[in-house]
C-alpha cells in the first residue's frame, strides 16, 4: 500500500531552485534512500515533507491524506517523524526525558490536571516513563538513561534523535544523514540498526546519506538529486553506472570510503 | 483647522521626525550588526542631553562649546557601554546579551537619578534658536527649522558614510555576515565600536536638540523616546539605514498630527507607536523598506 | 517507603513554616511582616516569570502588565463605595464598580483570571516573534496598560490611584498562595507538559516535528503565568494599600527580571533565594539613600543609590556568574543528606564506633 506519494515537488526560495519536480512513491515497509552533492536540495525535501516549509508547487499525501502545508507537529501525530542532520536533540533534557518528550502528542490529560496531579495524569505519565524506558532498552540506551543528552557521545547522540523519533509512534521515519561523522565500524552498526529497527517498529524508511557504501549496502531503491533536479532513479547497480550520477559526483565516491 | 495651522503642525511633526530618526539610526546600526536591541541607547541620549546641560552649568562653557564637546564624549561613552557589557557576551546565547543591555540602562537611570537628582532641570535654548519666524502667516520656531536642517545634514553624512566609503562598506559587510567579514581580513571590533560611535553621536545631536525643543530634562527622558525610535527602527525595517529614517519621519508626523486632529486622544498618544508596531510585526514583519528572506531551516 | 521520605519531610517543612507563619503573625512588627509579605509575592512573580522564560525559553518583559491587572481588579472590588466616592474625585467611579464591594478571595480570582484573559490577548501576537522582538511587544503591551490605566479616569481614577485599599493580605494569604504557586509550577514543570516547555527552550524545530504544538504551548505557559501574576498583582494591592499606575511600569518588570537573573533561570528553588535576597537587602541598604554619620564622618546619601548598587550587582551577574545562584539546580532532601551525611559519618567514627 503506498504510504507516501509526493507529487510535482517544488521549492523556490526567491530565486533559487532548491527543488524541481521531485516525485516518489513509497510502499509500506520499503527503504528508499535519496543521495546527491551537497546542496542538492535532500534535506529541503525532508523540510517540505515534514511540514516545516511549504511548497513552492506539488502536493504530498501520506497514508492517502493530502498533508501539504500542514504544520509539523499535526504530521508528526499522523505518523512522520524525522531526525535531523545537524542533530537537534534537547540538550539540556536527560536521555530519558528526550524520549519521553516524543509521547506528549499523545497525552490526553489537561494542564489542569498534570499541575493537581490527578489519578488519570498520573496513569499517564507512569504509562510514559514504561514505554520510554523500554524504547532505550530496545535500543539500546539504558545505560544512560539519565545522562544529559548533550553529553553523549556523537553516535550515541544519533541514536537518541532516532529512539525519540520512535517514541511518536511513526509509520515512516525520514533519516537526515544519519552516519554522518562515523567510521566504518560505526557505519555497519548502524546499517544493522536501521534494519533492525524497521522490522521490529513497522516502518517504511526514506533515507539521505552522503556515505555510499551505506546506501549501496541496504536500499533497494535510490533517488539521487543533483541541484534539486532527479536525475537517476534505480537499484544500487543502475545508480553506480548511471553516467550523470558519476558525472556528479565526480570523484567524491572516492573520499567518502576514506 | 485652517491651512497655515496645519503646516505649523506639519513643521513640528518633520523636526520631530528628524529627532527620532537620529535616534532610530542608531538601534538600527547596531541591531544590523549584532542582532541586538541595544536597550542602553535611549539612556545614552539621556547623558548626552545632561553632559551638554551641565557643560554649561557647572563648567561654564559657552553653549556652542558645549554642544560640540558633548559629542565627543557621547561617542566614548557608547562605545565603552560595547566594550564593557556587550563584547564580553559574544559567545553567550543572545538573550543574555539582551538581558546585560537592560543591566546597563537600568545602571545609567539609576546613576542618572543619584547623580542628577529626580527634579527636572531646565535645558538652555540659546537666542538663536528662540527665535520665531514667519512665513507668510506660518509660525514657527527657528529651532524647529534649525532641527530639521541639521537632522537632514546629519543623516545625509551617515547615508554617505555607509554607502559611499570604505569604512562603510566594511560595517554593511559585517552587518551582512560577521564570520566572514573577520575571514575577509575586517577589524570586527574596531566596526563594532565605530557603530557604537556613529549611534552615540547622532543619539547626542539628537539629546541636545531635543533638549532645546522639550527643555525639561529628567533621568527616565531617554525611556519612551528609545522605545519609540526602536519601534520607528522596526517599522521601518530593522537594519536597513533609510528604513529607519523613514519610521522616525513617519512617527514624528503621525504623532504631531493625531494629536492635532483628535485632541482628546492626547494621553494614548504613547500607544500609538506600539499599535504600529504590532501591526508592522503582524502584517509584515520585516518592516517598511526590509527584504523579504526565508530562512533556510 | 524510601521514595515517601522527602515528600514527607518536605509536608513537614511546610507545616513548621506555617507555624512559624502564625507565630510571624501575632508577634512579629509591621515592618518585618511587610517584607515577609513583599519576599512572598515576589516569589509568586519570580517564579511565574521562571515559567515563561526558564522552562519555555520565552523572553517576556509584559510582567508589570498583568501585575497591574489582578492589583487594579482586586483592588476595585475591595474597595469600599464610600472611599471610592472620596477618592474619584476628578470624575466619578463608574457604575456597578462604584457600588460594588466584594470579599477578598473572590477579588483575588477574579484579578487573576482577568489576567490570564490579558495573558490570551497580548500572548497570541507577542508568542508569534522571537527573542528581543518578544521583548519588545510585552514590554510595549505593558506600558500600553499602564497608559490606558492613567487615562480611564472614571475606572481607575488615572494618576490619581487608589487608596485605602483594605489591607487584607496578611502572611497567610500571600505564603499560602506563594506555595500554591510553587506547588502548581513545580507540578507543571515535572510533568509531560513541562518537558514539552523545556523541549520548545531547547530546539523549537525538533520540538515541533516531535509532535509538540509549540504555539499553544507557549501560550499555554503564557497564561498560566499571566494568572498567577495576576493573582501576585492582587495580594500586591491589598498590601500596600494604595496603587496608581505608574507603579507598575517596566522598571517592575525589570525588578523581576533581576530577581530571576539573581537566582538563576530555570530554578524554582533560586527564585525563592533570590527573591528573599532581594527584598531583603533592599530594605536593609534602606540607609545608604540617606545620609550616614559614623562620629565625625558624614557619608552623603542619596535617594536611588541602593537601585544603583543593585543595577551593578545585575550586571556582574549576567557578565560574570550567568547562570545566578543556583544555575538551573534545584534543591532537593537527597542533596541535603549527600551534604550532612559526611558530618554524621565524622561524628560517628570519632565516639568510635
Amino acid at each position: 500500500m503506498t504510504i507516501l506519494k509526493v507529487d510535482k515537488l517544488s521549492k523556490h526560495f526567491g530565486g533559487l531552485i532548491a527543488v524541481a519536480n521531485f516525485n516518489v512513491e513509497m510502499e509500506e515497509g520499503e527503504l528508499v534512500g535519496l543521495i546527491g552533492p551537497n546542496g542538492s536540495g535532500k534535506t529541503t525535501i525532508f523540510n517540505v515533507i515534514t511540514g516545516l516549509y511549504k511548497p513552492t508547487e506539488g502536493r504530498i499525501y501520506f497514508d492517502g491524506k493530502d498533508i501539504t502545508g500542514m504544520r509539523p507537529d499535526k504530521i508528526t501525530a499522523l505518523g512522520i517523524a524525522r531526525t535531523f542532520q545537524n542533530i537537534r536533540l534537547f540538550s539540556e533534557l536527560s536521555v530519558l526525558d528526550n524520549v519521553k518528550v516524543g509521547h506528549h502528542l499523545r497525552l490526553r490529560s489537561s494542564p489542569f490536571a498534570a499541575a493537581f496531579g490527578l489519578p488519570g495524569y498520573k496513569r499517564e505519565e507512569e504509562e510514559i516513563d514504561r514505554e520510554s524506558v523500554r524504547l532505550l532498552e530496545r535500543v539500546g540506551l539504558a545505560d544512560v538513561a539519565q545522562e544529559e543528552a548533550g553529553g553523549l557521545p556523537y553516535g550515541l547522540q544519533r541514536k537518541l534523535e532516532i529512539a525519540r523519533a520512535l517514541a511518536t509512534r511513526p509509520k515512516l521515519l525520514l533519516l537526515d544523514e544519519p552516519a554522518a561523522g562515523m567510521n566504518p565500524e560505526e557505519i555497519r552498526e548502524l546499517m544493522d540498526f536501521i534494519l533492525r529497527i524497521m522490522e521490529e517498529f513497522n516502518l517504511t524508511v526514506f533515507l539521505v546519506e552522503h556515505h555510499m557504501r551505506l546506501i549501496m549496502g541496504i536500499c533497494p531503491r535510490i533517488l539521487v538529486l543533483d541541484h534539486g533536479v532527479t536525475i537517476a532513479h534505480g537499484t544500487p547497480d543502475e545508480i553506480q553506472n548511471d553516467p550523470r550520477v558519476i558525472e556528479a559526483y565526480l570523484g567524491v565516491e572516492e573520499d567518502e570510503d576514506a | 483647522m485652517d491651512f497655515n495651522m496645519f503646516l505649523q503642525h506639519l513643521a513640528n511633526g518633520i523636526s520631530l521626525g528628524g529627532l527620532y530618526a537620529l535616534i532610530a539610526i542608531g538601534y538600527t546600526m547596531v541591531y544590523g550588526i549584532l542582532r541586538l536591541i541595544n536597550f542602553a541607547h535611549g539612556d545614552i541620549f539621556m547623558m548626552s542631553a545632561y553632559m551638554a546641560f551641565y557643560g554649561i552649568s557647572l563648567f561654564a562653557l559657552p553653549w556652542y562649546m558645549s554642544f560640540v564637546l558633548t559629542i565627543p564624549l557621547a561617542a566614548i561613552l557608547g562605545m565603552a557601554v560595547e566594550r564593557v557589557a556587550y563584547r564580553p557576551l559574544r559567545e553567550a546565547p543572545r538573550i543574555s546579551t539582551l538581558i546585560s543591555a537592560i543591566g546597563v540602562s537600568l545602571l545609567l537611570e539609576n546613576v542618572g537619578i543619584v547623580v542628577f537628582g529626580g527634579r527636572p532641570k531646565a535645558f538652555p535654548r540659546p537666542p538663536l534658536f528662540a527665535q520665531e519666524w514667519n512665513f507668510k502667516g506660518v509660525r514657527i520656531l527657528s529651532l524647529t527649522f534649525f532641527i530639521i536642517a541639521i537632522s537632514c545634514v546629519l543623516l545625509v553624512g551617515v547615508f554617505y558614510l555607509v554607502y559611499r566609503t570604505k569604512t562603510g562598506r566594511a560595517m554593511r559587510a559585517v552587518a551582512w555576515d560577521f564570520e566572514v567579514a573577520r575571514l575577509m581580513g575586517i577589524n570586527v571590533n574596531q566596526v563594532i565600536s565605530l557603530t557604537f560611535a556613529i549611534g552615540s553621536i547622532l543619539a547626542a545631536a539628537g539629546s541636545i536638540m531635543w533638549g532645546m525643543k522639550f527643555p525639561q530634562l529628567l533621568p527616565l527622558m531617554g525611556v519612551i523616546p528609545g522605545l519609540k525610535c526602536f519601534i520607528a527602527a522596526v517599522v521601518g525595517g530593522i537594519g536597513s539605514i533609510p528604513g529607519a529614517m523613514l519610521g522616525g519621519f513617519l512617527l514624528g508626523v503621525g504623532e504631531i498630527m493625531i494629536v492635532a486632529f483628535f485632541p482628546e486622544l492626547a494621553g494614548f498618544k504613547y500607544a500609538f507607536a506600539y499599535l504600529a508596531l504590532i501591526l508592522i510585526l503582524l502584517l509584515k514583519p520585516t518592516g517598511l523598506l526590509g527584504k523579504v528572506v526565508e530562512e533556510k531551516a | 517507603m524510601r521514595k515517601q521520605i522527602p515528600r514527607i519531610l518536605t509536608i513537614i517543612s511546610i507545616l513548621v513554616f506555617f507555624l512559624f507563619l502564625w507565630w510571624a503573625e501575632a508577634n512579629l512588627d509591621p515592618y518585618l511582616r511587610r517584607i515577609l509579605n513583599l519576599i512572598a509575592i515576589n516569589i509568586i512573580w519570580a517564579v511565574t516569570f521562571n515559567l515563561i522564560f526558564g522552562y519555555t525559553g520565552q523572553f517576556s518583559l509584559g510582567h508589570a502588565g498583568f501585575i497591574a491587572i489582578g492589583a487594579y481588579v482586586t483592588a476595585l472590588l475591595t474597595l469600599s463605595p464610600a472611599q471610592k466616592e472620596q477618592s474619584y474625585f476628578l470624575s466619578p467611579c463608574i457604575w456597578p464598580l462604584s457600588n460594588i464591594q466584594w470579599p477578598f478571595l473572590p477579588s483575588l480570582i477574579l484579578g487573576a483570571l482577568l489576567a490570564g484573559v490579558f495573558g490570551i490577548l497580548i500572548g497570541i501576537p507577542s508568542l508569534q516573534l522571537h527573542g528581543d522582538y518578544m521583548a519588545l511587544v510585552t514590554l510595549g503591551f505593558a506600558e500600553v496598560i499602564r497608559v490606558i490605566n492613567m487615562n480611564l479616569q472614571s475606572i481607575t481614577n488615572g494618576s490619581l490611584g487608589l487608596k485605602g485599599i483594605p489591607e487584607y493580605t496578611n502572611l497567610f494569604w500571600s505564603w499560602g498562595c506563594a506555595i500554591f504557586t510553587i506547588f502548581i509550577v513545580w507540578m507543571l514543570g515535572n510533568s509531560s507538559y513541562g518537558r514539552a516547555f523545556k523541549a520548545i527552550r531547547e530546539d523549537e524545530i525538533a520540538a515541533e516535528t516531535t509532535g509538540i504544538s509549540v504555539f499553544r504551548h507557549k501560550l499555554m505557559a503564557f497564561v498560566i503565568a499571566a494568572m498567577f501574576t495576576g493573582l501576585g498583582g492582587g495580594l500586591f494591592a491589598n498590601l500596600i494599600s494604595t496603587i496608581d499606575p505608574n507603579l507598575f511600569s517596566f522598571l517592575l518588570s525589570y525588578q523581576v527580571l533581576t530577581v530571576v537573573v539573581l537566582g538563576g533561570v530555570g530554578s524554582i528553588t533560586g527564585n525563592i533565594l533570590a527573591s528573599t535576597i532581594y527584598v531583603s537587602l533592599f530594605e536593609l541598604l534602606r540607609p545608604i539613600d540617606q545620609p550616614m554619620t559614623f562620629g565625625s564622618l558624614t557619608i552623603p546619601g542619596r535617594p536611588g543609590m541602593r537601585m544603583v548598587l543593585f543595577s551593578i550587582i545585575f550586571l556582574v551577574v549576567i557578565l560574570f556568574y550567568r547562570r545566578g545562584l543556583m544555575g538551573s539546580n534545584e534543591f532537593s532532601w537527597q542533596w541535603l543528606f549527600s551534604k550532612l551525611r559526611p558530618i554524621f559519618k565524622r561524628r560517628r567514627m570519632e565516639q568510635g564506633e
